[in-house]
Parts: C-alpha cells; sequence; structure tokens
C-alpha cells in the first residue's frame, strides 16, 4: 500500500496535497499497490470523491478531540498508527512547512529515513528519489531505503493529475492513542497579522528608489506608494551618496537585507551590491528607462520609463480602486 | 539559561552551480562558506536570548576541518563555546547527523535549555534532525519559528501561516527550529572577530553511519531562462501593475 | 535587444572603466562603428570596476602613471563624478617619514600641488577617529578624491552613443576571435559572430584568456585585494554624501581606510599574494556575488584586523558596528606593476588596454585612443607598453612569480635600483660563469643577469682613495657600490671590459633593406659598408621612438643594436614598418651573438695584442666596424662608446664568447684591464659623456632638439617623422637637455646626500620651473663623474635657464641642495673634444 498525507487546515485542504498524491498514486501503480490517503481532523466537503477521482481506495480520517488544533507530534502518530497497522510501502505527504515537518516527526518516531522535496520518485527495494538541493539550485539523486519510504514532494514541481479511473473510496475512521508528549507543542492560539509601522527589514512592499529619482524630492511619490500599500522607502547606494536619503535606507550589501513579497524597483540599475540587499524580495518589479540595465535580468516583472511619472500613475490607480 | 545552537557550513552558490566530474559534490573552487541562512538567525537568536536572560550560549557543528570558520563567525557575535564534530568529510545523512548531535549533547553534559537549529539546510533540506533530536531527547519541538520568546521556563513560539500567525508554548527544555526573518543577524564586529579566536572549542569525532538516505549523484535543474514580462511603458501601465498587486495579495 | 551587427571598425571587449573610456576615447577622435561587447549586465557587468574602491591618490614616483592619473582626475571632474575629499598616507617607521618626503619631491617633479607633511596633531585634526599616537606622521594631498566609476563608465558610454559611434551588446560572451595572415578579423561571439578591423581587448583580468583565443599574451594575473567593509558607524550616521573624511592610507602595514558613508572601509595589500588563473574565475551565474567578488578568506585577514584597530581603535573597536561586507576582491596584477597597452606584438590590430586601475583609466584610454588614431599619444606610454615584454616574461611561471613578489609592494618603499628577487637566472650570457667568479653583483635587465660591478674590484678602492666618492646615506647607497666609481676610474686610467650581451640585436636584409633603414633613421644610411651609425628612430609627429646604432655589413645588410629594456619595443617598431613585398626581412639574432665591449686607454693595446688586424686610427678609425680574427675567433668589431672612450664592442657566436673574454682577460692583464658593470657603462661614464637613455633622458613627448642631438643636416631621403623634425628645428625649443652639476651636497644634518634621479629642479627661491608646453623641469639621470670628482644631473630645461653657469636648486628628500648649469645640449663634460674616443 501507497499512503498519502492530505493536508488540512481548519476544513481547507492544502492544494499541494494533491501533487503529493499523484505521486503516490505513480508509485502505486509501479508497485500494484492500493493508493490510500490520511486526513486528520474535520475534513472538507465532497473530498473523499475527490480523493476517489486521485485514485484513493481507502481514506484513513483520523478523529480525535485534541487534533482540532495543530499538534506536529500528535499528526504524526496518526501516521504512524497506520505505518504500524498497514505497513504501506511508502508514506508521502507535500513538502510544504506541515508536510514536512509532519512526516520529520514520523521519521523520528519510527527511525525512518525521510526524503524530503521530493520531484520523482522509482519504487524498488530501495526508492530512487530526486530531491531538490539548495532551494531547487541543484538536484540530488539518493537512494531512500527503510521499511516505509517516507517521502515529501516538492511543491509545485508536478502537476496534479486525477487518475484515468476513479475509485469508490472506503472510509476508516479511527481515534488515534496520543501521548502526553504528542501534545506538549500544539497551536495555542492564532492571531491575524496586523501591519504595524513598517521596519525596512519586515516590509511586505519595499519602494525603493536610485539614481533615476533624480532628488531627494523624487522620493515622495516612492513614499506615496509605499503608504499606501502599508511598505517601506529604501534605496540604493547612490541614493545616500547624493545625500537624497539617510545611509538607514540603503538597501545593500552594505546597508540593510529585505525580504518583502515585492520590491518595487524605481530607477535602480541594478548593481551587485544592491541587488545582494534585495536577494529576499519573492517579486522585483523594475520601474527604469534603460531596458538593457542589470536590473531588467533580475526582475520578474518592469514597466519602462520615468518612475516620475509611472509611480504617481500607480498611486493614483490604486486609490481609484480604492474608491 | 544554556543553550546550544546546531549550525551548518554551507557553500554560498550562485544561480548555476558546478560539480565534479563524479557528479558527487559541488565544485566549491570558487566558492566561499557561511553558516546556513536559518541556522545564523538560531545564533543571533540565542546571542539576544543570553543577552537579556544571561547564561551561556554553545555553538555545535557537524562538518570537516574547515567548519571551524563558521564556529568562529558564531563565537565572533557573541557566543561563548563550541563543539566541533569534526567529520573526514563524509556527507552525514539526517539519521546520522541527528545521531551524532544526540551523542555529543549527552557527552557534553550541558544541561541545555534550549535547543536551536535551523528550520532546514540552505544545501540538503533535510527538515528533520531538529525533530530527530528532539524526540531522541525526548523533548518537545517546534520548528518554522519566526519569533521566540521566553518567560518563567516556558517558550513562545510564533510561526507564520498564510493569513496569521500560530502562537506555540512549551516548556523548557525544549527544541526549536528557527527560519530566517525572526531576526537579522548582526555582523560581527573586529573586536568580536578578534575574540572568538580565543573562545574555548572542543573536537569531537563523530560516528558516521548508513542512515537509509543516500546520496547517488547530482545533477542541474533544467535551464531556466529568466524572462522579465513587461508590464508596459510609462504611466498608461499603471492599472496593470495594480493588478500585480493585487494578485499578490498586496492591495 | 537588437541584433549584433555583422561588421564593426572597432570591437571593444568589456564594459568595465576601461572599455567604456576607450569607447568614449575613440569616439571623441572621430571613430564611429564601434561595437562593445561585454559578457555581463549594465552599468556592472562583474570585472574589477564593480568593486573598485574608486579613491585616487595622485602621487608616483613613476611620472607615466602620475601623469594618467591626472588626467583621467580631469576627466573624472568633467565628468562631475569625483568628490575631493583630500587623503592623507600616515607613517609607522622613520624610513616611511623620509619616503614621504621623496613622495612629495616625485608629486612636485610630475606638477602636483597642495602637498603637505603633517605631525600626527594634524592628521587628528583632519580625521578625528585616528589614532594619532601610533603614528609618526602624514603626507596629506588635497586634490585626492573618490569617483563613481559606474557611473563614469555609463556617461562615457551613452556619449559615445548619443553622438552614434557605439552600439554595446551587453550579456554578449567572445567565443573565439580569428586571426588570418597575422591580423585580426573575426570576432566570435554566443549571439553570433562579426567582422572586424582592429580588436581593443579591454576586458581586465579576463585579457589573458581573449588574447589567447587569438595567440597572443597578456601577461596579467588576477590576483585577491582584501577588503571589509563596517558599519554602521554611529559617529558617520549624519554625514552627507559619498565621502566627508579624508582617506586615509596606513602604509606601513599596507592597509587603508576610507569612509563611505557611514561605514568604514579597510581594504589591505599586506596579506599572502593570493594569484588566480583567469580560467577559474567563475561565470556570472556561478558567481554568488560577481565573479571578482571572490569569497574572503578570513585568516589571511586577521593580522590586518588588529593593525586596523590601532589606527581606528574607536570606531572600529566599537562592538556594535559590523563588518557588512568581505571580499577577497580579484584585480589585475602584472610582472613589472605597469599596464599593458598597446597593439599586440603578436596580432595585427589586437590591442589590449590591460591592468588599469581607476584612479588611471580615462587618462590611459584616452592616451591609447590617441596612439591607435596616429601613433601619437600625448602621454608617453612606453613604460606600458604590451611589445616590451621578451618572450619568457609572458610565461605564467614569471608572471605569478613577479607578480605575487609586486603585490606586497604596493604601499612598499621601492628603491629605484631594487632588483626582483624572483625568476632570476633567465638569461645567461657566456660570460656569466666568469663574472660570478670573479664576484659579480647582478642586476636584472629583461631576464639577463648583468654585473653591476665585481666584488674582485674591491682592490681598487684603496688605490683610488676618496676619488670613488663614497655615499654616506644609506638611500644613496642602497643597491650600489663604490666600486662602480673605482671601475670607472680604472676604465679611464686604463681599461675595462664590460659584458654587453644583453644587447637586442636585429638583421635587416633584402634588396629593400637599405629603402627602410633610409625611412626608419633619422640619420643617412646610405653609408659605406662597415660605417657604424648612431641614430634615432622618430613618429611621424617627431617624438623620439628609439635610440640605437646601426652597422651597415653588406649592400643590403644591416645590424640594428639596441639597448635590452627597449629591444622588444624597437623590434616591433621595425616589424610593424616592413614593407608587405617580402623585400626586406627582420631576424632577431640576439641570442646568437654576446657582445663585450673593451674600453680605455689600453684598449687599442689590448686588442691588438690579439687581434690580426691593424688596429691603429687611420686603419680602424671610429665609427667603422669590421670582422677580424681572433686567433680561431671570428669577432666584429665595432669602433664606437657609450662610455667616451677608445674602444671596440666585439661580437662574437654565442658558443664562442667564454673564449673571447677568457683572451680579452688573459691578453688584457698586463695593461691592468679591469672587468667593469653596467654600474659604469649605464651610468657614471656616460654621464660624464652627456650621452642620453631612452626611457630616461629621451621620450616620446621631447623632440631632437630639446634633446640636444640636431644633426647638422637633414637628409634628403625622406623619414618617418621628417616634417616634424623639419619643423622642430625651426622653432626655438621649450626646453633643452642639460648637464648639471651638485655644488654643495651637504645636508642639513652635515651628511652628503646625492639625488638619484626624477627629483625636481626648482629656482634659487624653491619655485617649480614649468616650460612653455607646461612640462616641469625634473632630473631625467643622475649620477657620480668620478673623473670629474661631481656629481651630475640631467635635466630639460627652459631657455632661460638653459645657460652655462646658471644657478639653480635641486630638491631631494625635502631639502634643497644648489645646483649649476654645468652645459647644454649634449657637449660633455669630460673631454668635449671627444679626444679620447678618437684616440
Amino acid at each position: 500500500m501507497i499512503l498519502a498525507y492530505i493536508d488540512q487546515d481548519r476544513g481547507k485542504i492544502n492544494e499541494a496535497s494533491f501533487e503529493a498524491l499523484t505521486l503516490a498514486r505513480r508509485l502505486a501503480e509501479q508497485t500494484n499497490a492500493p493508493l490510500h490517503a490520511v486526513v486528520i481532523g474535520k475534513a472538507e466537503a465532497g473530498l473523499t470523491a475527490r480523493l476517489g477521482a486521485f485514485g484513493v481506495s481507502a481514506l484513513h480520517h483520523a478523529q480525535h478531540e485534541q487534533l482540532n488544533e495543530y499538534a506536529p507530534a500528535a499528526y504524526a502518530q496518526c501516521l504512524v498508527e497506520i505505518l504500524d497497522a498497514q505497513k504501506p510501502d511508502a508514506a508521502l505527504a507535500a513538502g510544504t512547512e506541515r508536510g514536512n515537518e509532519i512526516m520529520a516527526h514520523v521519521a523520528a518516531k519510527t527511525n525512518l529515513p525521510m526524503a524530503a522535496n521530493c520531484i520523482a520518485a522509482q519504487a524498488g527495494a530501495a526508492y530512487t528519489v530526486t530531491r531538490l538541493r539548495f532551494a531547487g539550485s541543484l538536484y540530488e539523486e539518493a537512494k531512500l531505503d527503510g521499511a516505509t519510504k517516507l517521502l515529501t514532494v516538492a511543491p509545485a514541481t508536478l502537476s496534479a493529475r486525477a487518475a484515468a479511473t476513479a475509485q469508490t473510496v472506503t472510509v476508516n475512521t479511527f481515534t488515534p492513542q496520543l501521548a502526553q508528549a504528542d501534545l506538549r507543542a500544539r497551536v495555542g492560539a492564532r492571531v491575524e497579522t496586523a501591519s504595524d509601522k513598517i521596519a525596512l527589514g519586515e516590509a511586505r512592499v519595499v519602494v525603493g528608489g536610485g539614481r533615476g529619482v533624480g532628488s531627494a524630492e523624487g522620493f515622495k511619490e516612492l513614499e506615496e506608494l509605499a503608504a499606501l500599500l502599508g511598505g517601506a522607502v529604501g534605496c540604493s547606494r547612490v541614493a545616500t551618496g547624493m545625500g537624497w536619503r539617510p545611509h538607514a535606507d540603503q538597501i545593500g550589501q552594505t546597508g540593510n537585507r529585505i525580504q518583502p513579497e515585492l520590491y518595487i524597483a524605481c530607477g535602480i540599475s541594478g548593481a551587485i551590491q544592491h541587488l545582494v540587499g534585495a536577494k529576499g524580495a519573492k517579486h522585483i518589479l523594475a520601474i527604469n528607462t534603460d531596458p538593457e540595465a542589470s536590473i531588467m535580468y533580475k526582475a520578474d516583472y518592469a514597466v519602462i520609463g520615468d518612475l516620475l511619472q509611472i509611480v504617481p500613475a500607480i498611486s493614483a490607480e490604486i486609490r481609484k480602486r480604492r474608491g | 539559561m544554556n543553550i546550544l545552537i546546531c549550525i551548518k557550513r554551507v557553500p554560498v552558490v550562485g544561480r548555476k552551480i558546478q560539480f565534479t566530474a563524479d557528479a558527487q559534490e559541488i565544485d566549491t573552487s570558487s566558492m566561499g562558506f557561511a553558516i546556513s541562512p536559518h541556522e545564523g538567525c538560531a545564533v543571533e537568536e540565542a546571542v539576544r536570548l543570553i543577552e537579556k536572560h544571561g547564561g551561556a550560549a554553545t555553538v555545535l557543528t557537524l562538518g570537516p576541518v574547515e567548519a571551524e570558520e563558521q564556529l568562529r563567525d558564531a563565537m565572533a557575535i557573541g557566543v561563548d563555546r563550541a563543539l566541533h564534530l569534526q567529520t573526514d568529510g563524509r556527507e552525514f545523512d539526517p539519521i546520522a547527523t541527528a545521531n551524532a548531535i544526540v551523542d555529543a549533547v549527552r557527552a557534553d553534559g550541558t544541561p541545555f535549555d534550549l535547543l536551536l537549529f535551523g528550520n532546514e539546510a540552505a544545501d540538503t533540506g533535510d527538515y528533520q534532525v531538529g525533530v530527530r533530536v528532539a524526540h531522541a531527547l525526548g523533548l518537545p519541538c517546534v520548528t518554522g519559528v519566526t519569533a521566540l520568546e521566553i518567560h518563567d521556563g516556558r517558550a513562545t513560539a510564533h510561526r507564520q501561516v498564510p493569513g496569521g500567525v500560530e502562537i506555540y508554548e512549551v516548556a523548557l527544555p525544549a527544541v526549536i527550529a528557527v527560519k530566517d526573518g525572526i531576526n537579522f543577524p548582526r555582523f560581527p564586529s573586529l573586536p568580536g572577530r578578534l575574540k572568538a579566536k580565543k573562545k574555548p572549542l572542543v573536537t569531537i569525532e563523530p560516528t558516521w553511519q548508513n542512515g537509509g538516505l543516500q546520496k547517488t549523484s547530482l545533477l542541474n535543474p533544467p535551464e531556466e531562462t529568466h524572462q522579465v514580462v513587461i508590464l508596459g511603458k510609462g504611466p498608461e501601465a499603471a492599472p496593470k501593475v495594480v493588478d500585480l498587486l493585487a494578485e499578490l495579495g498586496l492591495l | 535587444m537588437s541584433a549584433l551587427p555583422s561588421h564593426a571598425r572597432v570591437v571593444v571587449i568589456g564594459a568595465g572603466i576601461v572599455g567604456n573610456s576607450m569607447a568614449y576615447h575613440l569616439a571623441k577622435l572621430g571613430w564611429r562603428d564601434i561595437v562593445q561587447l561585454d559578457k555581463g549586465p549594465l552599468p556592472n557587468p562583474g570585472g574589477s570596476t564593480g568593486h573598485a574602491s574608486n579613491f585616487i591618490f595622485l602621487v608616483d614616483h613613476s611620472k607615466e602613471m602620475t601623469k594618467f592619473t591626472l588626467d583621467s582626475v580631469k576627466q573624472y571632474k568633467e565628468l562631475g563624478v569625483f568628490t575631493q575629499s583630500g587623503g592623507i598616507e600616515v607613517s609607522r617607521t622613520p624610513e616611511r617619514v623620509e619616503e614621504f618626503k621623496r613622495r612629495i619631491t616625485s608629486g612636485k617633479a610630475w606638477g602636483i600641488e597642495d602637498m603637505h607633511l603633517l605631525t600626527p596633531r594634524q592628521v587628528k585634526d583632519l580625521v578625528p577617529y585616528l589614532n594619532e599616537k601610533i603614528i609618526l606622521s602624514g603626507f596629506y594631498t588635497k586634490g585626492i578624491g573618490t569617483v563613481d566609476s559606474l557611473r563614469a563608465g555609463t556617461l562615457m558610454r551613452e556619449h559615445a552613443q548619443k553622438i552614434g559611434a557605439l552600439q554595446t551588446f551587453a550579456n554578449t560572451e567572445i567565443t573565439g576571435l580569428q586571426v588570418e595572415n597575422g591580423r585580426i578579423t573575426w570576432v566570435e561571439t554566443n549571439r553570433g559572430n562579426l567582422r572586424a578591423e582592429i580588436v581593443v581587448i579591454a576586458c581586465g583580468l579576463w585579457s589573458p584568456r581573449l588574447a589567447r583565443m587569438a595567440g597572443a599574451h597578456i601577461p596579467l594575473t588576477p590576483a585577491v585585494h582584501q577588503m571589509i567593509s563596517v558599519g554602521p558607524v554611529p559617529e558617520l550616521m549624519d554625514t552627507i554624501g559619498e565621502i566627508k573624511f579624508p582617506i586615509v592610507r596606513d602604509m606601513d602595514t599596507n592597509m587603508y581606510e576610507r569612509q563611505h558613508g557611514s561605514d568604514m572601509e579597510v581594504g589591505s595589500y599586506a596579506h599572502r599574494p593570493i594569484l588566480w588563473d583567469p580560467d577559474d574565475v567563475p561565470s556570472n551565474e556561478q558567481a554568488a556575488l560577481s565573479p571578482t567578488e571572490a569569497p574572503f578568506t578570513q585568516k589571511d585577514f586577521d593580522p590586518q584586523l588588529e593593525q586596523a584597530l590601532e589606527l581606528i581603535p574607536d570606531i572600529l573597536g566599537n562592538e556594535k558596528v559590523g563588518i557588512r561586507y568581505a571580499i577577497n576582491g580579484l584585480l589585475s596584477l602584472t610582472p613589472d606593476g605597469f599596464p599593458i597597452l598597446g597593439e599586440t606584438p603578436e596580432v595585427k590590430n589586437l590591442w589590449s588596454v590591460a591592468a588599469v586601475w581607476i584612479k588611471e583609466a580615462p587618462g590611459i584610454a584616452r592616451a591609447v585612443a590617441e596612439w591607435m588614431t596616429d601613433g601619437n599619444p600625448e602621454i608617453d606610454p612606453s613604460g606600458s607598453d604590451i611589445a616590451r615584454f621578451y618572450p619568457h616574461q609572458r610565461t605564467k611561471t614569471h608572471v605569478n612569480a613577479r607578480s605575487a613578489e609586486g603585490f606586497n609592494k604596493t604601499y612598499g618603499i621601492v628603491h629605484p635600483r631594487e632588483q626582483w628577487a624572483s625568476n632570476r637566472n633567465v638569461r645567461l650570457s657566456p660570460y656569466y660563469e666568469r663574472e660570478k667568479a670573479l664576484g659579480a653583483a647582478f642586476y636584472e635587465a629583461m631576464g639577463w643577469e648583468r654585473p653591476q660591478w665585481y666584488e674582485s674590484n674591491a682592490k681598487l678602492l684603496d688605490e683610488f682613495g676618496e676619488r670613488v666618492m663614497h655615499r654616506q646615506a644609506e638611500w644613496d647607497a642602497r643597491w650600489w657600490s663604490p666600486i662602480i666609481n673605482a671601475e670607472h676610474l680604472a676604465m679611464r686610467e686604463r681599461v675595462g671590459m664590460v659584458d654587453l650581451s644583453a644587447f637586442a640585436i636585429f638583421e635587416i636584409q633584402g634588396a629593400g633593406a637599405l629603402a627602410f633603414m633610409q625611412k626608419m633613421a633619422v640619420n643617412q644610411m646610405d653609408t659605406p659598408i662597415g660605417r657604424v651609425t648612431y641614430t634615432n628612430f622618430l613618429n611621424e609627429h617627431g617624438g623620439i621612438k628609439a635610440d640605437l646604432t646601426i652597422m651597415r655589413l653588406g649592400q643590403n645588410h644591416f645590424r640594428v643594436v639596441t639597448g635590452a629594456f627597449d629591444g622588444a619595443r624597437d623590434k616591433k617598431w621595425l616589424t610593424d614598418h616592413l614593407p608587405t613585398d617580402g623585400s626586406v626581412t627582420l631576424t632577431d639574432v640576439t641570442a646568437a651573438y654576446s657582445t663585450l665591449g673593451v674600453w680605455g686607454p689600453q684598449a687599442r693595446a689590448v686588442l691588438q695584442s690579439i687581434g690580426e688586424t691593424d688596429f691603429s686610427n687611420q686603419a680602424f678609425p671610429f665609427g667603422t666596424c669590421r670582422y677580424v680574427d681572433f686567433g680561431t675567433l671570428q669577432v666584429l668589431a665595432s669602433r664606437i662608446s657609450y662610455v667616451g672612450e677608445l674602444g671596440w664592442e666585439l661580437y662574437v657566436s654565442f658558443e664562442q664568447g667564454a673564449r673571447l673574454w677568457d683572451m680579452v682577460y688573459e691578453a688584457g692583464q698586463q695593461f691592468g684591464i679591469a672587468p667593469v658593470g653596467i654600474g659604469v657603462y649605464g651610468t657614471t661614464g656616460r654621464l660624464e659623456k652627456a650621452y642620453r637613455l631612452y626611457g630616461s633622458d629621451l621620450e616620446m613627448e621631447f623632440n631632437l632638439v630639446e634633446a640636444g642631438m640636431t644633426r647638422p643636416k637633414v637628409k634628403a631621403e625622406d623619414f618617418i617623422g621628417k616634417a616634424a623634425y623639419m619643423k622642430q628645428r625651426e622653432t626655438p625649443p621649450a626646453a633643452l637637455l642639460c648637464s648639471l652639476t651638485m655644488d654643495d651636497p651637504t645636508s642639513s644634518s652635515g651628511i652628503k646626500r646625492f639625488p638619484q634621479g626624477r627629483e625636481p629642479i626648482l629656482t634659487l627661491d624653491g619655485n617649480i620651473i614649468t616650460d612653455a608646453r607646461g612640462r616641469n623641469s625634473y632630473v631625467t639621470s643622475a649620477g657620480a663623474g668620478p673623473s670629474l670628482g661631481k656629481y651630475i644631473l640631467m635635466s630639460y630645461l627652459p631657455p632661460e635657464y638653459a645657460k652655462v653657469g646658471a644657478k639653480l636648486k635641486v630638491e631631494y628628500f625635502g631639502e634643497r641642495y644648489p645646483v649649476t648649469v654645468a652645459a647644454v645640449g649634449a657637449t660633455p663634460l669630460f673631454d668635449p673634444e671627444n679626444k679620447r674616443i678618437k684616440a
């Protein structure tokens, strides 16, 4: 049997679980084994049908009053019980934060090896897995041993695909035996993120300005956009060098390191020293007059033109949409 | 309080990584090495906790002789002493690594209140060593931690989830695996560097074992050609930019 | 990105400060159809420019480098990217305190103003965060500052693009350079190929790789310069702009400390030399930072941490101030410390502009662009000419050995005569073993080991007593021996033998040989066979390109003899002008012949006792050469002299050299022959005779009229530079090369001091002397004249000072000494009628 862990948080399934499930089905097909799934806590309506479409023949549904809030070791215990009882050939989870964590606890409890963030797997006495190193800059091919092979599947590396023929799912609800030790670390409370005064290093949006801003005055436009987005304003070394901004605002090798969801680089050519400080940005939007500038080779999105016209236009557009 | 920080020496890589002809190792001839980023944050967190609560911090690494450099780096920003589980260069898999750490912690005898790990190593990305050590030592464990407070023998740990923060509270001693963003590690000062050279470092010979996950070869991912998406020219592109902001959930 | 063109007049490879400066200056000089390529992105393609410290100190003992620097600063100012901060070199040792005095004199000689020696207290006033207690003095230059080199490059590139001269293609990697018939033809790239008439390699430490693609050599090596940047410094948080405080160079620890913004940057040249191979430098994709920002190696920097802390204790000792950035920055080193400029000797139309620092790049680019345009750069780049290298100097062994040795001298106190220790004994004359046995002190000349003096001549010191002009000051006597002067006197009174095997010798043969030599040389070359002519080569603008002798050995056969230091360059100059029809060939026979000079009143007697020829003045007059038999040896004897004595240069095939030495040495015994070193040949002997030395007294920026070397007549035949030369003859010279003597060399401390060359000549009031062409007067050559009992200086002086008997001063180590103009032009101080040479 091949077991796939389907992660849910307060009734909402994490879609990456279906990617893991897809790889699990391939392994099941390779080994002519049935495909089972496990879900813990409150399951989403229609989950069973969806799992059936993915080729799952049995769903192990763990229910326990202590499982309403996430507790990694306790969640892992649910899988361990299935492992003990059913001895699956492999158990898979999505390589999400939770998936990796739960599988690590399973591995620790069972003393089995585990391969995190796989993108491919080939069944055998030992499995041959391909997994990510350096967050995907490099691949590793490895042998994975164990009575049950434990692996997680790197999100967004393979597409979730339903099975050629849907299965009827047998649901097996069970109550795991949870030890006190499994509940020592658990979610005690949950709060919505609140945004206060944003520091450059913590801002989700950073609006950065460089030589193209042209003057200390020009930064007013950047400040306005940052304020609208609840973000912070940063700058390149040129801007501090020119005396347009205080040194505390500098992003780069000798300044702040930022890690926003979006970095809007305005009039910044993209010197390496600057980009090192912005390496943590998930996305970069460049606003620049020169389509050959270095920043274009690092940016995900770009607008070509004069930032002193474009930035105010963006601010205006935001205001317009917000009404 | 006594804090142990487990760190790993990793190469600082560029966008493209070359490896040796036998595809077993990364070609690090033109590369530098550093403390794996999450673990660098763990070191900073430990130093801050000691500054606040008093006590001593110990840094531990499992790695080749050159990994002393990273232990000194940690001591340069305020860690007091180091344990070097010195390998012969062979890679230890997660089980072997965890076992070696557990043995070293037991042998060292220091009653650690807190064992800090990085959430995952930058190079191997195994996501499990801290958890394994916690189980072996019978300690509670929280991973993915982005804020940490210690009070009255308990740790309060925050973990970011989409749309919010989960709050965990565990009694000490505990294992905490932290993530980049929990803090901004300070840079070492010149006096810190000089002091670090004189701080105590104990070398231990760990036992290699086949833990069941064995690398067979390295390979490069398929070439990805970076393409910037041009949203437009001039102020007329503003609506498209705002669409993007909406898509990223930033509006 | 647009498509690469299929053809370009010039392809400039590299978009760092050098490539951009080249594109700019070529465009300014009217070049069009320039294509610039770089494998990296803009504006920082990843080379050394991207991590440069970007500060510019002005003073260098080298005139050429200082001129390039001053011109560069001028250009940076015009571009608006220069911030003047001032700069201070600080001393920790007494020797350095003295060195600063020497630096000021060099600065004065090259036209730098506003330089001052400072007390530690005065240094502290300018740089309040510096610990003045550990320094002895400071050397302040007001004009020092920093530049934004990436910005400068961008502005220059954009200017060239704007006037339609330049197209730039970033992210374009060169994969091959094609050569046909010795000329560059095609540039191959990962984006296609283009036909190029001229290719300029301006890509810093990658240059050797590019040159190799074409079968040429650019002998440099990438090397590490470590630097760290610490911050944020609370004391500096409120400074406005890039830099406020003067840059400090801690000379005795080989380090610098410069403020930039809220950070303090500390750089070092003190660590062990760390050389890289250009092939090991990672690509932009592989590099974590940039290809030339290699990982920092902490251990190498550790000793510097403590030294930096001593000097800047408050800022660097602040535990809250962190090392935010630390790299092993890669830069280019060359075996002699000079850049590598000009057309490669191996491939026509392939030019090198490499091993150039930020401080000199725009100036050098202007010079090279002028050189490419009409062969006449305003600043003479001869010292940096790529053609200076001999084959052994292009090997990796030599490049690495000398670059490593030179690295730690970056801030060193380097004596003008200081010798290299590494990679010696590469070129040995057949007399070498004999010389060694005689206790020769070997000095190197482009690989050749030449005796500077012989310890076995120490016995002569007693004989000549005070006439050997002992030196009291250690610096003056460093890399020197009074034996040189004793050998000089022995030669003047009896006879000496000099190893001249380092001469570079070229055979010019073929039906067109005479016409060719006529075109090259200023003097009449249609001479009788057996005539020896001392002559010069000029460039089209009348600048002096070479200074050498030519023997006519046959109707269609000339032998060109030139100095070791000039030989490789002269060879390229000759080769470049050879007719394309094959009617003339040039053969380098340097290694085929060894040369022995025999000079002195007894020279004739010595040779007459061996040679089966009549050596009398009638039979063998001055300025002639012929083959003579010395026993079984056939020797080419040439009656000329660079020491002003009766005598001959004897040329014999290399393998017979030892035998020739023995013959002369043995025959000379009864006449009191002494082996004589290059100390006499290159300095004392020639200075007494006012003979000029190329590279010191003769340069492209001076002309023959100014050098006092005008011939009475100009030959009817055309030659390169003739028109300019004719014009020079009709124009009153702006300066004239004079011989001066020191009146009283006694310093304030009572010790006699002797300038070693390159010092400023001042008026009696201590003012700098500048000629009508803006050139300052300085000592071009200096040395003892033992036969005169005087210390001699040569200097170009404006006409108002170029008068025998004029009283002037020379500045040396901060003191001024009276000097007198003893001769104007080529008139020698010793034996002015040349009776000895023609005896």
